[in-house]
This record gives C-alpha cells, structure tokens and sequence, in this order.
C-alpha cells in the first residue's frame, strides 16, 4: 500500500510538473488527431488564442483508442480540469456516461449532442453546417459555366452527408438543372488524409464537366483544392479560411468556427453555461469566407444573393434541408 | 610412395557438441591417388569429420594438412582454394538452373556471366571425354536422373580444381548400374592422381573399390587397414563392435490364402502423368512380396494408393474385399480399419511427425482409436504408458517416450514406426524403404521384426531401392520399372545383374555393357522419350 | 539436442526483448526531451499501480487473448490468419445483432447469446477464406487481410445505413438495452468503502477469455482434433499419410480462430461500448499476431504477452495523459516492443544459443 500511494504521488508530482494547476481548462481531440489540418486543428487554434490572451494554460491530449475516450474524460474531471472541452460527435455517448459521475465539471462536446434534461452539466455545441453549405452552394451555381458543380467529402458519415446536401441545395436554388456530382473519398478514417485519392476525384470530376468543386474532407481536400488550381478551375474550402492556398483559385471556403467554440467556452471557464447551442449563419458560427484572394473571384451579383439567402434563413424564410434529421436528401442521392 | 606426402593428414581432430563428443582424438592418413573408405554406423562421427575437413565446423583440437603443408579451413570457401571438392548426400543445385549455370555458381569470373559460361562449357567438355562425365551443359537439373545430378556435382569440385574429392553416401540412390558407372569414373580420377575419401555404409562398395578403409565407431577411429588385408565380416564387427549376421536367416516361406490382391491398377499424378500403368499382383498371407527398382519408377505411388494416400484405377481387394480407390483424405484411415498397416517410405515426412515426442507418434494415424479416448479428449497417459512398453519391446534408445521424435537417430526413428505398425498386428503390412538411412545393427533387429511377422501369417509388400535387402528378405520378387512390373523370380535363382538390367527396364542384352543401356534408357527418360524395352 | 532449455526459451528470450525495447524506447523519449525513468513510473502507476488502470490494462488485455488465440490457433495448423482484426468486426456484428432484435430476460442470457452471435459471425467471416484456402489454394494471408477490407466497408455500409438510428450523427448501431450491460470489475468487485476499478471497463468478458484459453489449452494438446491440428501443421504429408483430411484441418481451425477473434467483440461491444461502433477493434486483431508470436502459440504465454499489452496500451493512454509524449511516439514505442519480441526474435535467440552452448561446453 506504501509502494502505491508513493506512486500515486509521484504521479500527482508529474501531473503538475507537466503544467496542470486545478481549474485549468482541458481539450481533448478526437481520433483524427491535434493536426489534422481541419477541426481538431481549428480546435487547437482556439486554444492557443484563448491562452495567448489570457495566459492562462490549458491540458490536451489526442486520442488512439475508443475506449480511451472515457478514460480521459475521467481523468481529466478526477485532476480538476474545468471545463473539459472535446472534440467531434464521438464524444458525445462517453460523455453522457461520464458525466453524472462529476457534477462540479463541465462537459463541452463540439458537434456532439448530450441531453441537457438528464445532464445539466454538458454543453453541446452544433453548427449548422448545411445552411453555410447552401450559401457556398450558390456561390458555386453562379460561378459555373458548365453547369455542372462537384463535391468531395471526406469518410462517409451523415455529417459529411450533411454538408453535401446543403451544398446541393444551394446549388439548385440558384440554377434547377444544374447537375451536382457528390463523391466520397473512403468508409474508414484514412479518407480524412488522403490528398492523392482526393485529387484524383477532382480530375475524375472535372472530366465530367465540373468546374467548381467543394472539398469537405479534411486533409484530403487540400489535394482537391490544389488539382483544382492546376486545372484552371474553382474550388471552395471548408472550415478555416482556405482561400489564402491558392489565391484567386479559391471560390471561397465555407467556415466553421470551431475555434470560436473552444475559446469562448475556455473563456467562460468553469461558469460555462451548460445546455445545447446551434451555431449558425446567424451567430456567425457558419459562414462564407470573403477576402482580398477571392475578391476578384466573387461578383456582386453573388455577394447579394448570399446576403439574401442569409437574411431569409435566419429569418426562416428559406428552410435548409438537415439531412442528419432523416437520413435523406432531396436535392441529392447518395 | 613412402616419401611423397600424405593428401590428407588429420592429427588428433577432437570435436564435441556440448556433452555428445563427436570426434575424439582422430588421426588419419591418405595418400594421394588413392581411394580411401570411411565406413561406420550413423551417428559415428563420419559426416563431422568430414565437416570439419571442409571447413562447416571448427575443431576443438587437433591439425589439418594438406600435401604436407599445415592448413587452417575456416570455411570452405578455404576448403575449396586447398583442393578439396565435396559431394554431399543431398545435392546442392539449383534445381531450375542449367548445368552449366550449377557449375559456375560462385565461381563466376566476372561480372558479366557470358564469359564465364564459355569457359565452363570447354572445360566441361574436356572433364567429360577425360573421366567419362557426360552430361548435357545445357540440361536444366530438374530434368536430369539422380545419377546424372550427381556428376554436375563432382563437375563442380573438378572445375574448381578439386585434386581431393569427398563423397558422402554417394550410391545411396543409384541402380547398380548407375552405381558401377560411378565407380568407373572415381577410377578414372584416381588413374589422374586425383585423391578420393568415400564414405559409405556399404560394405561391399568398400571391398570392391577402395585402397584403404577406416573404420569409425562412437567418434572414434577404430581401425585403418589396407582393404586387401580385410573381410566384409571383420569391418561389420570393427564398426557395430560385436558379430553381425549379415546373411539374414529365414525359414522358407508358407504361403496361405491370397490377403492382397491388386488387378490392373493405374495411378495418374496430379501434372497428368501416368505413373502406373496397369500392375497386377497378389500377396498371401504368410510371404514376403518384394518389389525392386529404381526410386521413381512408380513404387512409391503404389504404396501411396496402397496406404489410402492416392487415387487410382483398377481393382484391389483385401481379405476379398474391395477397396475404395478414390483417394479421399480419410482413406489412411479406412485402410488401417481393414488392417493395413503403413511403413512409410519417408518416416521424416509421413511416418512420423517430427515435431511430435515419441509417445505422440505411437499413435499416430490410430490416433482416432477408441482405446485411445478419454471421453471428448485423448487418454494422454495412456497412450504414454503403452508407448513405454512398445519402445522397450523394439529396443528404441533412449526408451523414453517424452521425448521430441526428431531427437532419435534415423535407426530408432524407423523403429518407433515400426513398433507402431507391427505391434498393431495388421494382416497386411506394406514396407517401404525399411533400413533407408539405418545403421547396421538396427537394420539387424529390423529385418528379424519383419520376418517374425510373416513367419506369424502376415503379408508383407517390401518396397526397397536396396537389391541387398529385396534379396535376402523377399519370397518373391518383382521389378518395377516406368510404372510396371517386369516379371517375377524366385530369389533363390536371381542374380543382382539379372534383377539390375530389369531395374533399367532391359530383360536382355548380352552385348552391350549393361550401364550404357541404363544411360542410353535414362536419356530417353529424361527427353520424354519412352524407354526402350529390351 | 535441443540448443537451449525451454525456460530459456519461455522466458529468456522474451524479457530481454523486451529490455532491448525498453532501452530503445528510452533512447526515443530521451531523444525528444522526455526523462524515461518519470515516463516508465508514469506508466507502470498509471496502468498497474491502483485498480482502475488495472482496469483498463485487462480490458485491453481481454481483447488481446482473444486475438492472440485466434492467431495461435491457426498457427498449429500453419495457417497464418491475418483476419483477425475483420473477423472481431464481424464478431460486433453478431453481438449488435444479438443485443438489438432479442429481447433477452437478463444480462446472463444477453451474453450467451452474443457469445454466440460473435462467434458465428467471426466464424463464418472466417469460412470464406478458409474454403478458399482448401479447396481453391489462395493464400490464407492474403484473403483473410483482404477479408479485413471488406469487414471494414460492410460495416461502415452498416452503421452508415441500416443499424444507424435516424437522426444520429454517428456511424454507430443504436445503444443496447441497458439490462443488457455486462458487469463491469466496478460493480463485480467494489463495496461501498472499498471502491475498485472505478470507471473501468473490464468486464465479465475477462473471464470469458481466461476460459477460452483453457478451452484452446484442451483442444490443440488433449484433443484428437488438436492433435490432428498440430500433426497437419508440422507435415502435411504426414497428416495425409495418418489419414488426416486437410481440407477439414483448414476450416475446422480457421472456423475455431474466427470465432475467438469474433468473441472479442463482446468485450468491446457488449462491455465496453454497448452499441455497434464503427472502429471497434483498433488493431487488435493485428496485436493478436504479436501476442501470439511472443506467446510462442501456449494459451499460457497468450495470456500473459496479452497482459503486457494491454499495459503498453493503458500506460501509453497514461503517458499521452500527462506528458507532451506524442501520441506517434507511444505508438513507436509499442511498434518497438512488437519488433523485438516478434520479428527480431532471432538477434536475441542466435547469440543467447550460442552462449548456452558455450556454457554447456564448459560443464562437460
């Protein structure tokens, strides 16, 4: 029993040589990893903001298993970490087992949904992707001279589904006849990083006339966004502004401010107000990314249109088919 | 003679492999142009004296010379630049390499292989027409005899100067004719002043054809004497240590009612060859059919349909009943319910499992026996008690049924399978290759086992490529040659050069020298010719 | 004459592997500025030193006998089944099935017929291959890794469409019906004042894998079947030669490997997750061919390398927890310790022979 509590000391001793105080905030990717070049990265982004400004210190870890999931979650409430920030849906089932188990701390589960009812200490963060999906999707119907418009995502999965649904709505919005092509990269997590495979979608796609292409796919897309410069043709980002990649190539890139996410619930710290918030085209959690790249790219006549269509969906003129509500899409067929 | 140095002198070579002492203190002396005879039971110490001379192990102790001149063979890259050339029991070619392509292999001059080539095939061509050599430079090895394989390998030493030739075991798979070919050639290279060490356990090879012979026995050498100054029987006593009978003593045969009958059984392999091509034949209870030849001519597939281990046409009944032919996995099985039992011509690969301790092996294939059940499970102490009991009846050393079968030497390895099969009493026993690779005493004890089962009414079907063997045991005896039997004789009126020219597929030809027709026959073998039937 | 004494083999031969990657691993996290000595007590706290890593380490433990098992299994046979991580995969299936569509009266009876369920499944993802390898020649490795492929993507069809509730972001089966949950060591082993294994996820499973091993330990060494088995694997010619049907050896062990790999998944589904995820196995089934090599194919020696991977797995988790160790480094220093044990075997083996003979040159 001495030979234990001596380790446990030792490890307390190491926990706080690594930098950890108590109360510090804690983020926890998920399985794509700290640099994935899309969310967990825009994530990490927000941190870093969040301890520039503040110089505070914060605790994070990637995760290599499923099971570790909830491992970390629990040690991270056990040392006193508040809030504990994660990333992607996953987390949102570990969570919702762990929680009840520390009431003091809060749970932060971006793009993930907790019941606030049983669970009065989590707080779910949503984005709206396909409504910033449908006004990138516009952006591209006007900008096609073909009149055939391409979309790449990443792993399939209904959130990625979500986004292409979006964007075909968009599209046909603008242009009825209008043809959306709508690939997948891959069924496991290796299509989150697989820029060749991506690229080769793209030219697959511009043979068949496509001419503005939208990459959700992480990693991958950036072998969308560049095969799509080398081409002569447009492309349109996701989640961080990707426009600066290839200046003047780059329609436009359909943000998600996950890094918003992370440093505004760092920022509350541990009086985090738990419940569920959807960011959308209103509280600017989505979003188009309109700069000096794309300036030459983007017309007035598409400017207004989006600031149109923004008005009404906030306004709730025009409803943005969800297709993680049905698992369907009208616009589109998988 | 006297003042010439020795080709080869060994002083006091100890060798130990932990506490087993292969060589002890061993000194020989072999003058060149001569061919001395190594002989001794396995496990002697012969093949490790030789490995040393060739530089595969490093002596404890004890000095080299070659031609006078003390040598140190840490490899045998050194054996081979002090003129020692090797052929091993298993040979060392590339089987899809061309003859030539197997004689220059590490012996290449250059980095461009055309020259070497060039200068190999002019070489080849003049050892050939000196010693007798022939073989086609061009041949891929796949397609050659055993025989022929065998002269690449002596081309090989002779084409890196080997002026001293070892030959382990070297007539253990040749006809007799094959063999006396040979023999011809190592008298040629010793007419060339060439140095030869045979190493053998044939007796009568020794008699016939070396200068000298020493005898070894427990890494020991025993005795070196002059092969003129020696008989058979006191080099048998010399390396066993005690009398042998070499003649075996039977009682005639007293055939009963007919246990095996086989009618017009044809065996196609799996390329779509035809490897036997319609042999009848009964056996009876109570005698010992033997059948003779060369390896490949279509015994062990006989034995393979026998044994349930391969598909075939044609009748077989046993105990007049007939026998599925069709080749189906279980058949092993079946064909031990109807009490055959199998000696397997390889006991390494198919009589016994390696792997497998003693007791293990005991019953295997009638490892399925209700006898040997424990409800769902096998009857494990069971099994290892009655091992105990069949290894101390056939004398299996050491008598310890835990231990791996692989750590038997080759002599009690076949007796492990032996009492295994024997001890199950089968009214058939088909007998492959019995004493392959079995030192003389076992090969004793093991020829007594196989009489005493037929003198209790069992019939025996001995394959063996030894025509020493097939005579002395057999009651009658076929020859098979291309997948058929050439006719049966008494072995009280056969001779080996009658059987010998039957084995090469030729009943008569007085005129020729019996090896040529065997190569001319060999060669036609080979070119997918069918052979000419005398 | 055997060269070494078996212990030497049993248990030589894997600690200085080990101790050879240890020292490695050491060499890599002093290399980026790490101290080793607070690395490996961080790890050996973390995972061994109170209940709830130990928790954790034979979670990960139970996979691994599972896996490890499935390898060794095949492995007397000599079929290499690199399928085991598609196999587990179907084995979740089984055990979604299982928990989903029947209405079991109690978390006992839920288990049987997971069990059940994930050995049928893994079993048959096994079969295919296993035919193939029989009757038509196809490599066993290269179907059972291309089987892994094809698990992946039928699950991912799965998750994706069919067992995904609606409105679910994940590509997850629904959760199962919680009386179906199996007892965690929390709830097994803990009273009110002693609390053990908290939050843990070692389960009943854990005992689930003790008895396969023994289950293997009685089939490959006291069983005809066994015995068959282990003849067919060291000769096949002798195993025709003893009337031995090798067809019937192939898929009769590769049914059996399947099926253990399969039983995996209710540890990881049943246990742990409690609904069908799409990445359950995470490598297992390739850490089976790990724990298998380095178990030298012994239930025994399974169970044990499977614990010492289910350490490296848990105070892996600790060290990314509490220090700046990257996660690509514990991965490193995991791939090291697989090098070692399994494919460096003979650099440690070759020398350490050679010592004993040396040694017993000295004695005679």
């Amino acid at each position: 029993m001495t030979l234990m509590t001596k380790f446990l000391g030792a490890a307390a001793a190491a926990a706080l040589s690594a930098g950890a105080a108590l109360a510090d905030p804690a983020l926890i990717y998920d399985l794509g990893g700290k640099f994935d070049k899309s969310f967990n990265e825009a994530a990490y982004g927000g941190a870093e903001r969040w301890a520039e400004e503040t110089g505070g210190s914060y605790k994070d870890i990637e995760m290599q298993s499923e099971a570790q999931r909830e491992q970390a979650l629990r040690r991270f409430a056990e040392a006193g970490f508040n809030p504990v920030v994660t990333t992607g849906f996953s987390f949102s089932t570990p969570i919702a087992a762990v929680a009840g188990d520390y009431p003091d701390t809060k749970f932060v589960t971006i793009d993930g949904y907790v019941d606030p009812e049983e669970h009065p200490n989590v707080k779910s963060i949503l984005f709206s992707e396909h409504e910033g999906s449908y006004l990138v999707g516009m952006m591209a119907a006007m900008a096609s001279d073909s009149g055939t418009v391409g979309f790449v995502g990443g792993m399939d999965i209904p959130l990625i589904r979500k986004f292409a649904c979006g964007y075909a709505q968009g599209v046909k919005a603008v242009n009825p006849d209008a043809e959306v092509i709508a690939n997948m990269t891959g069924t496991t997590p290796a299509a989150w990083n697989d820029p060749v495979k991506g690229s080769e979608l793209a030219k697959a796609q511009i043979g068949q006339g496509a001419d503005v292409i939208y990459a959700a796919a992480g990693g991958t897309g950036l072998g969308v966004l560049q095969t799509a410069a080398d081409e002569g043709i447009l492309s349109i980002g996701v989640d961080s502004n990707q426009n600066h990649l290839h200046p003047g190539k780059v329609l436009t890139s359909m943000l998600k401010r996950v890094d918003n996410a992370v440093y505004e619930s760092m920022t509350a710290g541990a009086d985090l107000e738990a419940g569920v918030e959807v960011l959308g085209l209103a509280e600017d959690g989505v979003g188009v990314a309109m700069d000096e790249h794309n300036a030459d790219l983007v017309t007035d006549e598409m400017t207004t249109a989006v600031e149109d269509a923004k008005a009404q969906i906030a306004a709730g003129e025009i409803s943005v088919h969800d297709y993680s509500s049905d698992d369907s899409c009208p616009a589109l067929t998988f | 003679m006297t003042d010439t140095a020795p080709a080869i002198e060994l002083k006091g070579i100890s060798k130990a492999f932990g506490p087993v002492q292969a060589n002890k203190d061993i000194s020989i002396r072999v003058m060149p142009g001569t061919i001395h005879g190594i002989i001794g039971e396995n496990g002697a110490g012969k093949s490790t004296l030789m490995s040393i001379l060739y530089g595969f192990y490093k002596a404890d102790k004890g000095e080299v010379f070659i031609n006078g001149t003390r040598t140190e063979i840490p490899d045998s890259q050194a054996a081979i630049s002090a003129g020692i050339g090797m052929v091993f029991q298993h040979f060392k070619l590339v089987e899809n390499f061309t003859v030539v392509e197997n004689v220059i292999l590490g012996a290449e001059d250059g980095f461009q292989l055309r020259p070497s080539i060039a200068k190999a095939r002019k070489s080849l061509k003049q050892l050939a027409e000196e010693y007798e050599l022939n073989v086609d430079p061009d041949a891929k090895i796949e397609n050659l005899s055993v025989g022929h394989q065998q002269r690449v390998e002596i081309l090989k030493a002779l084409y890196r100067q080997a002026d001293i030739l070892i030959l382990d075991e070297p007539t253990g798979v040749l006809t007799p004719a094959e063999a006396d070919h040979l023999f011809r050639i190592l008298d040629n290279l010793r007419n060339e002043g060439k140095t030869i060490i045979l190493i053998t356990h044939k007796l009568r090879e020794i008699m016939e054809y070396t200068d000298t012979v020493s005898v070894m026995r427990r890494g020991e050498m025993t005795a070196t004497v002059r092969t003129a100054e020696t008989s058979t029987e006191e080099l048998a006593e010399l390396m066993v240590g005690r009398k042998v009978l070499l003649r075996v003593d039977k009682k005639p045969a007293q055939p009963k009612q007919v246990v095996l009958s086989v009618k017009d059984l044809r065996v196609t392999d799996s390329a779509g060859v035809e490897r036997i091509k319609g042999v009848s034949f009964d056996i009876r209870a109570g005698e010992i059919y033997g059948i003779a030849g060369v390896a490949g001519n279509g015994q062990s597939e006989l034995m393979e349909v026998l044994g349930g281990m391969q598909a075939g046409t044609g009748t077989i009944t046993m105990n007049g009943e007939e026998i599925d032919l069709t080749g189906r996995y279980s058949d092993g099985q079946s064909r031990r319910a109807r009490s055959i039992g199998h000696v397997p011509e390889d006991r390494q690969d198919e009589g016994l499992i390696l792997d497998f301790t003693a007791w293990e092996n005991m019953v295997f294939g009638y490892h399925r026996d209700p006898d040997w059940a424990a409800g769902p499970l096998m009857n494990n102490a069971g099994i290892v008690q009655e091992a105990e009991g069949k290894m101390q009846r056939f004398d299996v050393r050491p008598p310890n049924p835990h231990l791996t079968a692989k750590n038997f030497s080759g002599g009690n390895q076949q007796k492990i399978v032996l009492a295994r099969e024997i001890e199950r009493n089968p009214d058939l026993l088909l007998v492959g290759q019995p004493t392959r690779g079995v030192d003389i005493g076992a090969i004793e004890f093991i020829h007594q086992e196989i009489i005493r089962l037929r003198d209790e009414g069992k019939a025996i079907l001995l394959v063996s490529v030894e025509l020493d063997e097939i005579m002395s045991l057999s009651d009658r005896i076929a020859v098979m040659f291309d997948g058929r039997l050439m006719g049966e004789r008494d072995p009280a009126e056969a001779n080996e050069r009658e059987l010998g020219l039957l084995m090469a597929g030729i009943s008569e030809e007085p005129d020729k020298p019996a090896w040529k027709a065997v190569d001319e026959n060999l060669d036609a073998i080979e070119h997918g010719e069918a052979p000419k039937h005398g | 004459m055997d060269k070494m004494p078996a212990w030497a083999d049993v248990v030589l031969i894997p600690l200085i592997s080990l101790l050879l990657a240890a020292i490695l691993s050491a060499v890599v996290i002093l290399a980026i500025g790490e101290s080793p000595v607070e690395a490996f007590n961080l790890m050996v706290d973390g995972a061994l030193m109170r209940s709830s890593g130990w928790g954790y380490t034979l979670y990960y433990a139970t996979n691994f006998i599972f896996t490890g098992l499935a390898v060794a299994v095949a492995f007397h046979a000599r079929m290499f089944n690199i399928g085991g991580e598609g196999q587990a995969m179907l084995g979740g299936l089984g055990v979604a099935l299982a928990c989903l569509y029947v209405p079991w009266p109690h978390w006992t009876l839920a288990m049987l017929g997971s069990t059940l369920g994930a050995a049928a499944f893994g079993a048959a993802w096994a079969l295919i291959p296993a035919y193939l390898q029989a009757r038509r020649g196809s490599h066993i490795v290269i179907t059972t890794i291309m089987f892994n492929f094809i698990a992946a993507a039928l699950l991912n069809y799965l998750l994706i469409g069919v067992l995904k509730p609606t409105g679910s972001m994940e590509p997850a089966s629904a959760k199962f019906d919680p009386s179906f949950a199996l007892p965690t060591f929390q709830q097994m082993f803990s009273s009110a004042d002693a609390p053990l294994f908290r939050g843990a996820p070692a389960n009943v499973s854990f005992f689930l894998a003790l008895a396969a091993c023994l289950f293997v330990w009685l089939l490959i060494w006291r069983s005809r079947l066994g015995y068959e088995i282990r003849a067919y694997g060291w000769s096949q010619t002798g195993a025709k030669y003893a009337g031995i049907s090798g067809t019937r050896i192939i898929i009769i062990s590769m049914l059996i490997s399947g099926g253990l790999a399969g039983l995996m998944a209710v540890n990881t589904t049943q246990g742990e997750a409690e609904r069908l995820i799409l990445n359950s196995t995470e490598g297992a089934g390739f850490i089976g061919i790990a724990v298998a090599l380095m178990g030298r194919n012994h239930p025994f020696g399974v169970l044990l390398a499977a614990i010492l991977f289910g350490f490296l797995y848990q105070g892996g988790a600790e060290l990314a927890l509490w220090t700046n160790i990257p996660r690509e480094l514990i991965v490193v220093i995991q791939a090291l310790v697989i090098l070692f044990t399994g494919a460096l075997d003979n650099m440690v083996r070759m020398p350490l022979e050679r010592i004993f003979l040396a040694l017993r040159r000295k004695e005679s």
